[in-house]
């Protein structure tokens, strides 16, 4: 089944289609568990290295989520596409690619979301960073926070911070994913309620 | 039972808090480096023809980087930077899960780790490489090759890299005034400006609780999740890499992180002695 939920925060936006549990191909298909595909398109142009990293970090991020054991030998596929980017693109990924999930009605484990943070040359913490203060910031730290325990499932980092900024943000991360999960329980109310 | 039952049988040994090759949960494996461009034994040969080049073993993952410097014109909007890049290659000849013919997703995530390691740490300032403003300036081709993979492939890229690039020499070149013709003058060298000095710590998650050290390729495929954490000499973090996989509290990362700053020191000590041994060439 085709679902497509959006995510934009400020002016970032990405379409997530998924695709599954269907049938895999026979090279792909795993005995045990559902295999997991994420592709991302970037705005302009064709997919590159840093795209291939992107969906590295998202699949293994769905992967501890996702109950694939429920659906051995199935193929899962998660086709995110960006819209516009304004800043925080990959947890704004991250997103959509929970929603996506949830849409779907993939049994999930936990939720998780996701929150950038940047640090400004003056060590003020920024969540959900528009391009210039990304751009302007010494780091920018994204988290996918899971709902269940506030545990971090993914991690990158840009640029360089000490070990007590990062804690900071990582708290802040925290705390922000209460609200974006309070959004996720609103529009999935909304949606089911009508 | 080894084949049969995998993860039980790592069970086992962890509930001994011990891993099968006998080593504890927070030890590393051997490791060895070997840079410059002569080789005396066969096996542990680095490039000739490269401008930088070493070879590391981590237990039995070998990584060799080769770095070649060429001239190019910087980009237009970046009139005095030079260019860094790196790429990673995982050929089929080092481990059977990788086929022949274009990059997979590992190989080509490794490369905008690496990409992402140079640019966080600013470990070679890209205006250092810049020879001429708006005309001229190096381009450090970085090709890292792995030729046997035993696990823990990104600490093992990461330190070759640091290890091949301290050993680069850069020829002078002078612009000609009235040609408007680069000369390159190969018998004066100097050393290539290094800032800093990361190096990568990874870890395995096991089973939501249980944190390995230097996982080996078996270990990697049993494992639930891994982290990488890079860190420079001043102890600041220049990345903390998990690409998903189980989910870890806040104090379990500091964990990581303290264990990377310990590791940082001793692999720092480990370069600076065989760039001292090799200093007289």
């Amino acid at each position: 089944p085709v679902t497509p939920p959006w995510l934009s925060p400020g002016d970032t936006s990405v379409l997530a289609g998924l695709y599954g549990p269907a049938e895999a191909k026979l090279s792909k298909e795993l005995p045990d568990r559902a295999a997991l595909e994420v592709l991302l398109r970037p705005k302009v142009g064709l997919p590159g290295v840093l795209e291939r990293s992107r969906e590295q970090q998202l699949r293994q991020t769905c992967e501890a989520v996702v109950l694939g054991v429920l659906h051995p030998r199935t193929a899962i596929t998660l086709v995110l596409q960006v819209l516009s980017d304004a800043g925080s693109l990959l947890s704004c990924c991250l997103n959509a690619a929970c929603m996506g999930l949830l849409d779907a009605g993939l049994p999930l484990c936990s939720l998780f979301c996701g929150v950038t943070c940047a640090l400004g040359p003056d060590g003020a913490i920024t969540l959900d960073p528009t391009a210039r203060q990304e751009q302007e910031a010494r780091a920018v730290l994204t988290f996918a926070i899971d709902s269940s325990e506030r545990k971090v499932l993914m991690s990158t980092t840009k640029g360089s911070c000490s070990v007590e900024e990062m804690q900071q943000c990582l708290a802040a991360a925290q705390r922000a994913a209460d609200t974006i999960f309070q959004f996720y329980r609103d529009s999935l109310q909304r949606r089911y309620s009508k | 039972f080894r084949t049969v039952e995998p993860l039980e049988y790592y069970r086992r040994f962890l509930k001994e808090n011990c891993r099968p090759d006998g080593r504890e949960l927070g030890e590393f494996r051997a490791t060895t480096v070997n840079i410059g461009k002569f080789s005396l034994f066969f096996f542990s040969g680095s490039i000739t023809t490269a401008d930088g080049s070493a070879l590391v073993k981590l237990g039995n993952t070998t990584v060799i980087c080769g770095v070649k410097a060429e001239l190019a014109a910087p980009a237009a909007d970046s009139a005095n930077k030079g260019y860094i890049v790196p790429n990673v290659e995982l050929p089929s000849l080092c481990s059977e899960r990788f086929r022949s013919g274009p990059p997979g997703e590992e190989a080509q995530a490794a490369s905008q780790f690496i990409a992402d390691v140079i640019e966080n740490s600013q470990m070679i300032v890209k205006e250092d490489l810049c020879i001429a403003n708006g005309k001229l300036a190096w381009v450090l081709y970085c090709d890292i090759i792995c030729l046997d993979y035993d696990g823990n492939l990104l600490d093992a890229s990461v330190f070759a890299l640091l290890a091949a690039l301290k050993n680069v020499q850069l020829p002078s070149v002078v612009i000609n005034e009235e040609t408007g013709l680069s000369e390159v003058d190969l018998k004066q060298k100097t050393p290539l400006i290094i800032r800093k000095h990361p190096v990568a710590t990874s870890f395995a998650i096991f089973d939501d609780t249980l944190l390995i050290v230097d996982p080996t390729a078996e270990e990697e495929d049993l494992a639930t999740g891994t982290v990488t954490i890079v860190t420079d000499e001043e102890g600041r973090l220049c990345s903390v890499h998990k690409p998903g996989g189980s989910p870890l509290t806040g104090a379990k990362l500091q964990d990581c992180i303290t264990r990377a700053i310990t590791r940082h020191k001793e692999i720092k000590k480990l370069i600076d002695k065989v760039i001292k041994s090799i200093t007289p060439e």
